[in-house]
């Protein structure tokens, strides 16, 4: 499913060790709101972000649950997975939020080559 | 030739990543390809903070970017959100926020997220330093 101009934001990093998500999360939403077609990939600890059970971080820091929430409203309903990320860290489907898609890492790089635009975080 | 477009996310004297960017930027203009532009973004907005003042034997990160400025006009965009909670402003933002200083100034400019997805899109390659 190639869709011309999409834009891929690829998440690499768990919420509050560093600002990697939110920024990364920040460009996913204007380019969703300038009406680019955008995807999320979630690799390695990227995918703690999609925790639905997750709090707000250490003491001050925002928490970053309610922007995933918010991606469905901006029309970004592609959340990309990856199995090994969740096997690695002994978890399931069942404790992230609704609406992700699993992937084999081995079909990552097909899905890099279906998209001209991709940031990565 | 290529047109080239340069995504910086890592800070100067912490992260390789924006040395390896400028000497990357030489090498893309030195071979007649063109630079579509430099957006800084994440931690790499620190390169433009007019404020370092690194030891003299060690390059200056923000005036060796306004030099490749200079001699080959290259937009030196910086994302406005990650640099004001950075501490990053230019006169204006500083007088908006009510801030004694300001660090960022001409060539580089304060812009939007915007402007990188479009030099993503004008570019045939977006090259990340992170």
């Amino acid at each position: 499913m190639t869709t011309p101009n999409a834009l891929l934001v690829i998440i690499r990093h768990a919420p509050h060790n560093s600002n990697w998500l939110r920024e990364g999360l920040d460009a996913a939403l204007v380019a969703a709101a300038f009406g680019q077609p955008v995807h999320l990939l979630f690799m390695g600890q990227g995918i703690l972000a999609l925790l639905k059970e997750q709090g707000s971080g250490a003491a001050g820091q925002k928490a970053t649950l309610p922007t995933i929430d918010m991606l469905e409203m901006y029309d970004i309903e592609k959340l990309w997975v990856t199995e090994e990320a969740l096997q690695g860290m002994h978890l399931t489907t069942d404790s992230l939020v609704e609406g992700v898609t699993l992937l084999a890492e081995q079909q990552v790089p097909g899905l890099l080559q279906q998209h001209s635009n991709i940031l990565n975080f | 030739m290529m047109q080239y477009g340069l995504l910086v996310m890592g800070a100067p004297y912490s992260s390789p990543a924006p040395h390896s960017a400028l000497r990357f930027a030489h090498a893309v203009l030195a071979r007649g390809h063109q630079l579509a532009g430099v957006f800084f973004y994440h931690d790499g907005v620190h390169n433009a903070s007019s404020l370092m003042a690194p030891p003299q034997d060690e390059l200056n990160m923000r005036d060796a970017w306004a030099e490749l400025h200079q001699q080959h006009a290259v937009p030196l965009d910086v994302c406005i959100a990650a640099a004001l909670r950075r501490g990053l402003m230019d006169e204006s933002e500083a007088q908006r926020h009510g801030k004694q200083a300001f660090n960022l100034s001409p060539p580089f400019e304060l812009t939007g997220l915007g402007q990188l997805l479009e030099l993503q899109q004008r570019a045939d390659r977006l090259i990340t330093f992170a």
